[in-house]
C-alpha cells in the first residue's frame, strides 16, 4: 500500500478523532507547581501517524496520558470525536480506553506471570471486535514466540509483543509513549515498522512520542513541544519508511 | 478460563512458601474454632442427655435421719415433680495393692428396683441385688483405675468394722460425671470411688433402717427452684439438714461446666488472636504484591479493565488463600475434635460421647474467614482500585534517604558498611518494618499464650499444697471428732505434727442476699494448714469475728464492718451475728474463717474437729496407713502427694493435650509470620542485591543486608512479643475466671525463653530459606526488571 495515497486522504477529509482545546495541567508538590501542560491546543487527525517530539519534562507523556483518558486536564476540554473526556465520569473513561485505546509503553508493562499470548488474549477477552491473538502477534513477527514468558524474550520482543497487545482489539488509536526508548537502532526500527503498518493496514490512528528527532521523518505530521505548550506542527510532505531510518 | 485469572494461579505459584504460610496461620486459627465448638456442642449434647435420660436430680439436700414419711411430704411441695429419698455414706476403702486407705461413697439403691432419679448406667454386669450380701456396683472411673472387673471385691470400714463388697456391676450416674471429693479436693480416681448398694443392705449397715439422709428431687416445669429449697430447708431442718442446693453446687456438674466454658473461651479468644495474626499478616503480603504490580495495575487500566475488575483480581487471591486455609482448618478441626471427644471419654464419663459437627460454627467459620480476608486486605485492594493509571505508570518515587536520627547520635561510619544499609533501610520504611516487628511480636504472643496455661496450673498446685499446706494427709471424720480422738491420732507412731479444723455448714446474710457455705474455724498461728492470700502472705485468722474471701464478700455485697448474720445448719442451728472483721483475696472458691476457739463458744461445744492434717515421718507412713484404716470414725483420708500425682494423670492430661494443640497451632504462626517477613525483605531488596553482587560483592556480604535486617527486628520483637503475650494472657485469664475460680496470671521464664527459643529457631530456618534465595537470585532478570 502507498503510503503518500494514505496522507492524502487524511488530509482531504481532516476528520479529527483527538481535539484539545487549551488544555493544561498543573501538579501540586506540596509548596510547589509545576505546569506540565499550559493551554495545549492540538488535533489529531484519522488515520493519521503523529510524532511527538520534545526535550524531556516538556510535557509528552502528560499529553498522550490525558488523550488516552489515563489522566484528566486541570483545565480545558479535550474531545474524542464528539465526546467530551474531560466531562467523563472514570467508568467512561474505562470504557472509552477498553473500546477505543491501544497503548504502548516505554517500558513494556507486560504481565511478567502471562505468556506473550496470553498478554495478547488478556485484551482480546474484554475487547468487543478483537483479532486473533495469534494474527496480532503475527503482525509483529512473532508468532514464533507465542509461548514464552516476558522474561524470556529480548526487549525488543517484548515491545513487540507489547505493541501486539495494543493492537489486537483493534484500536482506533495507538498511543505509543517512547517505544523505542530502551531499545537499539535494529530494533528499535523493527518496532517502529510494526507500529507504521498498523498504522498503514488497519488505518489506525497513531502518535508515538520520542525523543528521536529522526523518526519524526517517518510521521504525516511532527508536532514539538516545549515547556507544555506546543512549539511547532509540521506537516512532513513525504514520509521515509521506518526501515530507511538512520539515528 | 479468564487470562486474569490465569495471572492469579501463576502469581498464587509465585507465592506458594507466603500463600501456605498465611493459608496455615488462619487454618490454625479456624482449626482452633471448629474444634473448640464441635468438641462443645458434643459435650454439651453428652451432657443433656445422658442428664435427661438418666434423670439427674435438680435440688439435693442431706440431713442426718429423716423418717420414711418425710419424702412424701417432700413430694408433696409444690414444684416438685419426683422426690427420692436414700443413704449416703462416706467410709474408708480398703483395696488390695494398695496401701494408703482410700474413700468410698456409699449410695442406697432403691429396693423397689427402679431408681426413680439420678439411674445407673451400668456398663458391664448387673445391678447389686437386695438380697445378696454386700454385692455393689462401682463408678467406672475408679474400676478402670484399678482394672477392676465384676467378680472383683474391695473392702471397707463401716462403723469400726471391716467388710467385704463384692462388685457384681461398673456404672456411671449422670451425678458423677466426674467423681472429686467434696471439700476442695482433687480428683482422684484411684482412692476415691463411688459404691451404690441395696437400700436394706445399707440401712442394715448404718443402722438406719427406715430412714433416709440424703433427698434428691426433680423440679415440675416452670417451678421456681429457690422456692422449693426453702421449702425443703424448713422440712428437713428439724433432721439436721445443712441446707439444699442445686445442680451449680454439685463438684462434677460445675466441673463439666467449667469445662464448656474453658471450650467456648478457647473458641472466642484463640482464634481471634490467630485470625488477626493472619489479617495482618495478608495485609503485609498483599501490600506488597500490589506495590510490585504497580505498573501491571496501570497497564490492565490502561487497556479498559475497570476498577471493579483490577480489585476482584486481587480480592479473589486473598479469598482463594484464605478459603483454603479455611477448609484446611475445618477438616483439622473437626479431627482434633474428635481425638479431643475421645479424650473426654476417659476423663468424663458419660455413657455416649459421640462427635457432633457443629454445621453452624462451620459456616460461622467461612464468614469469619471471609471477613477476616477483607479487613485484612481492604487497605491494599482499595489502593490497587484508586491508583489512577496515569500515576500507576510511574515508577514509585525512589525513596528519600537521609541521614537517620540514629547517625546523628551514633557515629555509623564506626560501622561496617553493610549495618549501616541494614539501619538506613530499616529507617526509609518505618511502617513496613514496625509491621515486621510487630508480626514477629505476634508470633511471640501467641506462643505464650499457648503454652502459659501449664504454668498457671503448676502455680496453683504449688501454692495450694506446697505453700500453703504443709501436712502429708488430711482426715475427715463421720462425726465431729472429740479432743481424746485428736490426741489419739496425733500421738500415733510416725505422725510428727498435726493440727485441727473445725468447719461447719452455715448460710450466711448480709441484707438481702445469702449464701450458703461452710466456715472453717482455724487455730491460730498454724504450722500445717495454713492460708495464704493471692500474694502469697500468710492470713491470720481475726481472733474474733468472720473473715470472708473477697468473692463471697462480693456476693454478699459485705465489707469489712459489717454485721453478718450466721445460721448454723448444724445441731442446734444456733443464728450468730458476727463482724466482718477482716477479708481475703484468693484464687478460688467462696470461703468464710472463723478463728476456732472463737467458734467453738459460739456453737457451745468443747474442742471438737472435723478434720486433722498431719505431718507423718515418711518411713513410717504405712503403719501410719495401717492404723488409719481401722480407726472408727474417719470419714476420709487425703494423701497430698498422690492426690496431686492423679491430679496431674487426669486433668492435667486433659489440659496438656489442649495446650499442645495450642503450642502446634502457635509454632506454625510464628514460623508463617517469620518466613513472610523474611520473604518481603527480600523481594523489597533483591534487586539493590542483585546490583550489589553485579558489583562484585559475594553472597555471603549481600546475605548479611538481608539477614541483618531480619535478624534486627527478630531482636526488637522479641521483648515486645514477651510483653504482648502477658498481656493477652492477662486477657485469657479474664476471659476464663468463673465464680468458683480464677487462674492466676503465671508465666514463668521458662515459657518467655520457650517462645524466644521459637521464634529465634523459625527465624532461623527463614533465614536459610532467604540466603538460599539469595545464591540462586538471577542477577540479570533482577536487573531488567525495573522495580
Ligand atoms: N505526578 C507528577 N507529579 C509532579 N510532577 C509531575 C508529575 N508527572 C509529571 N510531572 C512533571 O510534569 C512535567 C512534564 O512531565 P512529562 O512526563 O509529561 O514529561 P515528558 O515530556 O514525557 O518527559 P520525558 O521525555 O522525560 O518522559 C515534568 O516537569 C514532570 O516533572
Ligand atoms: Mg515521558
Amino acid at each position: 500500500m502507498n503510503a503518500t495515497d494514505k496522507l492524502a486522504g487524511a488530509t482531504k477529509q481532516k476528520t479529527a478523532v483527538f481535539r484539545a482545546l487549551n488544555v493544561t495541567k498543573v501538579y501540586r508538590m506540596g509548596e510547589v507547581q509545576v505546569h506540565a501542560l499550559r493551554g495545549v491546543n492540538v488535533e489529531l487527525y484519522e488515520h493519521e501517524f503523529v510524532v511527538l517530539l520534545g526535550a524531556s519534562g516538556s510535557g509528552k507523556s502528560t499529553l498522550l496520558n490525558i488523550l488516552g483518558g489515563l489522566d484528566v486536564p486541570t483545565s480545558g476540554s479535550v474531545f474524542y470525536l464528539d465526546h467530551d473526556l474531560t466531562a467523563s465520569e472514570p467508568s467512561e473513561l474505562t470504557n472509552f480506553r477498553r473500546d477505543h485505546v491501544g497503548f504502548v509503553f516505554q517500558f513494556y508493562n507486560l504481565i511478567p506471570s502471562l505468556t506473550a499470548r496470553e498478554n495478547v488474549e488478556l485484551i482480546t477477552e474484554i475487547a468487543r471486535n478483537p483479532m486473533d491473538p495469534m494474527e496480532a502477534l503475527a503482525m509483529v513477527h512473532l508468532q514464533d514466540r507465542a509461548n514464552h514468558f516476558p522474561a524470556q524474550l529480548s526487549g525488543g520482543e517484548q515491545q513487540r509483543v507489547a505493541i501486539a497487545r495494543a493492537i489486537a482489539k483493534r484500536p482506533d488509536v495507538l498511543l505509543c509513549d517512547e517505544p523505542t526508548g530502551a531499545l537499539d537502532v535494529k530494533t528499535g526500527i523493527v518496532v517502529l515498522e510494526a507500529i507504521s503498518r498498523i498504522n498503514a493496514e488497519l488505518g489506525t490512528t497513531t502518535a508515538v512520542i520520542t525523543h528521536n528527532a529522526a523518526i519524526a521523518a517517518m510521521a504525516d505530521r511532527v508536532i514539538s513541544l516545549s515547556d507544555g505548550q506546543i512549539h511547532e506542527v509540521r506537516e512532513n510532505s513525504e514520509r521515509i519508511a521506518a526501515s530507511r531510518l538512520e539515528w | 478460563m479468564r487470562k486474569l485469572d490465569r495471572k492469579l494461579l501463576r502469581d498464587l505459584s509465585q507465592l506458594k512458601g507466603q500463600s501456605i504460610a498465611i493459608a496455615m496461620v488462619i487454618a490454625a486459627g479456624i482449626a482452633v474454632f471448629v474444634m473448640s465448638m464441635c468438641a462443645y456442642v458434643s459435650m454439651k449434647g453428652g451432657q443433656q442427655r445422658f442428664y435427661r435420660d438418666f434423670a439427674f436430680a435438680d435440688i439435693f439436700a442431706e440431713a442426718k435421719r429423716c423418717p420414711e414419711p418425710l419424702l412424701e411430704r417432700i413430694g408433696q411441695i409444690s414444684g416438685v415433680a419426683t422426690a427420692e429419698g436414700r443413704l449416703v455414706f462416706d467410709v474408708l476403702l480398703i483395696v488390695s495393692g494398695m496401701q494408703e486407705p482410700g474413700t468410698a461413697k456409699l449410695i442406697s439403691l432403691p429396693e423397689s428396683g427402679d431408681q426413680k432419679l439420678n439411674r445407673l448406667h451400668i456398663t458391664r454386669g448387673r445391678m447389686p441385688e437386695s438380697d445378696r450380701t454386700g454385692e455393689v456396683a462401682v463408678s467406672e472411673m475408679f474400676a478402670e483405675a484399678h482394672g477392676i472387673v465384676p467378680g472383683d471385691e474391695v473392702s471397707t470400714v463401716i462403723n469400726g468394722r471391716l467388710q467385704q463388697l463384692r462388685i457384681v456391676g461398673i456404672a456411671l450416674s449422670p451425678e458423677f460425671v466426674i467423681q472429686i471429693q467434696g471439700g476442695g479436693g482433687l480428683p482422684d480416681k484411684k482412692r476415691y470411688g463411688i459404691f451404690w448398694m441395696s437400700q436394706r443392705q445399707m440401712e442394715a449397715a448404718f443402722d438406719m433402717s427406715g430412714a433416709f439422709n440424703s433427698v434428691t428431687l426433680k423440679l415440675a416445669y416452670g417451678a421456681n427452684p429457690q422456692q422449693v429449697m426453702t421449702h425443703l430447708d424448713q422440712l428437713m431442718e428439724p433432721y439436721g439438714s445443712v441446707g439444699a442446693y442445686d445442680r451449680d453446687e454439685n463438684v462434677s456438674h460445675q466441673f463439666v461446666n467449667d469445662e464448656l466454658l474453658q471450650l467456648r473461651t478457647m473458641a472466642t479468644i484463640a482464634p481471634a488472636i490467630f485470625l488477626s495474626v493472619a489479617a495482618f499478616l495478608l495485609n503485609i503480603v498483599v501490600s506488597r504484591i500490589i506495590a510490585q504490580q504497580r505498573e501491571q495495575i496501570a497497564a490492565l487500566k490502561a487497556f479498559g479493565y475497570s476498577n471493579f475488575e483490577v480489585g476482584m483480581h486481587y480480592l479473589d487471591l486473598v479469598l482463594l488463600i484464605a478459603i483454603g486455609g479455611m477448609l484446611l482448618g475445618t477438616f483439622f478441626g473437626i479431627w482434633m475434635a474428635a481425638n479431643l471427644t475421645e479424650m473426654y471419654q476417659e476423663f468424663y464419663k458419660f455413657p455416649v460421647l459421640s462427635l457432633m459437627i457443629d454445621r453452624m460454627s462451620v459456616l460461622l467459620a467461612l464468614l469469619l474467614t471471609t471477613l477476616v480476608a477483607l479487613l485484612g486486605t481492604w487497605h491494599a485492594v482499595r489502593k490497587s482500585i484508586t491508583l489512577p493509571p496515569a500515576e500507576a505508570m510511574r515508577p514509585e518515587p525512589p525513596p528519600t534517604y537521609r541521614p537517620t536520627l540514629i547517625e546523628r547520635f551514633f557515629p555509623t561510619e564506626l560501622l561496617p558498611a553493610a549495618l549501616r544499609m541494614v539501619i538506613r533501610n530499616v529507617q526509609r520504611k518505618p511502617v513496613k518494618s514496625a509491621a515486621s516487628v510487630l508480626g514477629i511480636s505476634m508470633a511471640v504472643a501467641v506462643l505464650i499464650v499457648g503454652s502459659f496455661s501449664l504454668d498457671a496450673l503448676q502455680y496453683l498446685i504449688d501454692f495450694q499444697f506446697r505453700m500453703a499446706q504443709r501436712q502429708d494427709l488430711s482426715l475427715g471424720f463421720v462425726e465431729p471428732a472429740t479432743s481424746s480422738v485428736i490426741y489419739e491420732l496425733s500421738h500415733l507412731p510416725g505422725v510428727l505434727e498435726s493440727e485441727t479444723t473445725r468447719g461447719v455448714a452455715a448460710r450466711i446474710r448480709f441484707q438481702q442476699r445469702s449464701k450458703r457455705v461452710g466456715i472453717a474455724g482455724l487455730i491460730p498461728n498454724p504450722q500445717l494448714f495454713r492460708l495464704l492470700d493471692d500474694q502469697e502472705n500468710v492470713v491470720q485468722v481475726p481472733e474474733r469475728g468472720i473473715m470472708l474471701n473477697s468473692a463471697l464478700a462480693d456476693i454478699l455485697g459485705a465489707e469489712v464492718g459489717d454485721l453478718v448474720s450466721v445460721e448454723v445448719l448444724e445441731d442446734e442451728r444456733p443464728k450468730l451475728d458476727l463482724e466482718v472483721t477482716a477479708l481475703v483475696n484468693e484464687f478460688g472458691g467462696l470461703n468464710a474463717y472463723m478463728n476456732k476457739q472463737e467458734l467453738h463458744e459460739a456453737l457451745q461445744e468443747s474442742q471438737v474437729a472435723t478434720g486433722a492434717f498431719l505431718r507423718v515421718d515418711q518411713n513410717l507412713l504405712d503403719t501410719v496407713y495401717q492404723e488409719l484404716k481401722i480407726r472408727p470414725g474417719i470419714a476420709n483420708v487425703t494423701i497430698k502427694m498422690t492426690a496431686i500425682k492423679s491430679f496431674m494423670e487426669t486433668i492435667a492430661e486433659n489440659m496438656l493435650t489442649m495446650r499442645s494443640f495450642n503450642i502446634f497451632f502457635a509454632v506454625v504462626i510464628a514460623i508463617g509470620v517469620v518466613y513472610n517477613c523474611a520473604r518481603i525483605s527480600l523481594s523489597e531488596q533483591s534487586r539493590d542485591l542483585a546490583t550489589m553482587r553485579v558489583m562484585g560483592f559475594n553472597n555471603m556480604e549481600v546475605s548479611t543486608i538481608l539477614l541483618g535486617e531480619i535478624g534486627l527486628f527478630t531482636l526488637v520483637a522479641l521483648p515486645l512479643g514477651c510483653l504482648l503475650g502477658y498481656l493477652l494472657a492477662w486477657a485469657m485469664v479474664l476471659g476464663l475466671a468463673t465464680e468458683n475460680y480464677r487462674i492466676p496470671l503465671v508465666v514463668n521464664n521458662t515459657t518467655f525463653a520457650f517462645a524466644c527459643t521459637i521464634v529465634l529457631a523459625a527465624t532461623f530456618v527463614s533465614g536459610v530459606i532467604v540466603q538460599r534465595r539469595i545464591r540462586k537470585l538471577d542477577l540479570v532478570s533482577a536487573l531488567k526488571t525495573r522495580d
